[in-house]
């Protein structure tokens, strides 16, 4: 067994690292307009309006209690039949699913950061004469910003294992490639075991680095 | 510093008229009326829970009252169609727990307002709050971060913060309860130099010692009304209220 994986290695090194870079693309996109959408959900989330703050929840409570893999399937099929002029590849289909997934997870870590800011600098801003919107920007986000950045960190971990519900569509992940490469081959295991080991150091690695990260910013302070 | 000054004569500042404020069914103020002058220094005593820090908190409408009317330097800021932000760029606050912005440098603290509101530019900003910073010996301090500093040198900083913007009132909300004893003297004497130099200052405050010695009037509240008030030294050595008496008698 350990002489097949390593001619699998060989022989398919190529596509277990497109795979890796397809995921790690998935998840980086995911992560980074997540983290946009989460923060303009969570200000939205806390805004004086009803119907914004209506909105919000919605979305958020929405996409937290349906699954994943439900909501890919949904975008999938859903985003070419209303926007068929733009052509939209199942990859970007899939991203958008993804995106809008974290995105509400992102604001639930937003909400909590923003809420764990002590009201005082809240009043401190307002009563220098900044707006509202000033306050936000320049004194409260920055600082709820920092303090859920190792939760940000975690969500990405998350996110990246998530991607592999992604190879239900082909879209290349390292999951994906598993499937071809089992299908070529008609190996299960060993496949199966090489990709497992390229998740588990990437989100070991990813977890290590959080932790130290988190271990930073206390002696920060 | 007299406690003699005709606060009578200065032009009026601040007006408050009928200010009440509900936290619910609890009535907090129960229709203050009061002129604050140019030049004065109140302050603002009386037992906890009896509406101090929360007029205080009212004149720039941090806490929106619940009817009345505040006229600051002749606008009625009540009005809906005012701007607040503009009219509390004129009036600095200082807090209990100082609200320094901890992910900002000193001097960052500092010029952050003044130039994010286009009062002043960048190199202006800098040279104001280098004068101000050295004003109260933290000069030595200007580019770090605040998590550095003892409870004292952050209100100083607290307070240098709010006179960046120039203001023309100054309000101190119980500026020194969270400091430890030893500390105290630092900030006083701060409030004290800007009292002697004539800035119009309202202290919400429980030193007595302080009260009586920079400010010219002292206002004693109790369960949302100002029940008396006078200079120091009518006030403290001969209380007319029963009220004040009582709480006097508690607290000297």
């Amino acid at each position: 067994m350990f002489e097949r994986i390593i001619t699998l290695v060989t022989r398919y090194g190529g596509n277990f690292l497109n795979g890796l870079g397809t995921t790690l693309l998935l998840a980086l996109t995911s992560v980074a307009v997540g983290c946009i959408i989460g923060a303009l959900v969570a200000i939205m989330r806390l805004s004086r309006s009803k119907l914004l703050g209506g909105i919000a929840t919605v979305y958020t409570e929405i996409i937290r209690d349906t699954p994943l893999l439900l909501q890919l399937y949904f975008f999938y099929f859903m985003l070419p039949d209303i926007l068929p002029q733009m052509k939209l590849s199942k990859f970007t289909c899939i991203a958008v699913a993804l995106v809008i997934n974290s995105g509400a997870y992102m604001s639930e870590i937003f909400r909590s950061g923003i809420q764990s800011i002590d009201r005082g600098q809240t009043e401190a801003a307002r009563s220098l004469g900044l707006s509202a919107s000033q306050t936000m920007m320049q004194i409260i986000l920055p600082q709820a910003f920092k303090n859920v950045l190792p939760a940000m960190c975690n969500e990405f971990v998350a996110v990246t294992k998530e991607t592999s519900l992604a190879s239900t569509f082909y879209v290349g992940d390292l999951m994906t490639q598993y499937q071809v490469i089992s299908g070529k081959t008609y190996m299960v295991l060993e496949p199966l075991i090489i990709i497992g080991i390229i998740y588990f150091v990437l989100t070991f690695t990813m977890s290590k680095l959080v932790s130290m990260l988190e271990r930073r910013m206390k002696t920060d302070d | 510093m007299t406690e003699d000054f005709d606060y009578q004569k200065a032009p009026e500042l601040i007006r408050a008229e009928k200010l009440t404020k509900d936290f619910g069914s609890l009535k907090v103020l129960k229709g203050i009326s009061e002129t604050i002058h140019r030049g004065e220094v109140i302050s603002l005593i009386g037992p906890s829970g009896s509406g101090k820090s929360t007029f205080l908190r009212c004149l720039n409408r941090l806490e929106e009252p619940s009817s009345g009317h505040i006229w600051f330097d002749g606008v009625d800021i009540m009005d809906k169609s005012v701007n607040i932000n503009i009219h509390r760029q004129k009036m600095g606050m200082v807090f209990q727990h100082f609200n320094i912005f901890p992910h900002k440098t000193v001097m960052e603290n500092i010029t952050l307002a003044p130039v994010l509101l286009g009062k002043m530019s960048k190199d202006e900003a800098v040279a104001k709050a280098e004068s101000l910073l050295t004003r109260v010996d933290l000069i030595e301090k200007k580019d770090v971060k605040p998590g550095r500093l003892s409870g004292g040198q952050k209100q100083r900083l607290a307070i240098v913060r709010a006179l960046a913007m120039e203001p023309e009132v100054m309000l101190f909300d119980e500026p020194t309860s969270a400091l430890d004893p030893e500390m105290v003297g630092e900030v006083l004497e701060v409030i004290r130099q800007l009292a002697r130099n004539n800035m119009t200052c309202v202290i919400v405050t429980h030193e007595m010692g302080f009260a009586r010695e920079v400010c010219n009037r002292v206002l004693f509240m109790d369960e949302g009304v100002i029940c008396e008030q006078g200079n120091p030294r009518d006030l403290f050595d001969h209380p007319k209220n029963p009220r004040t008496q009582d709480f006097l008698s508690k607290v000297l």
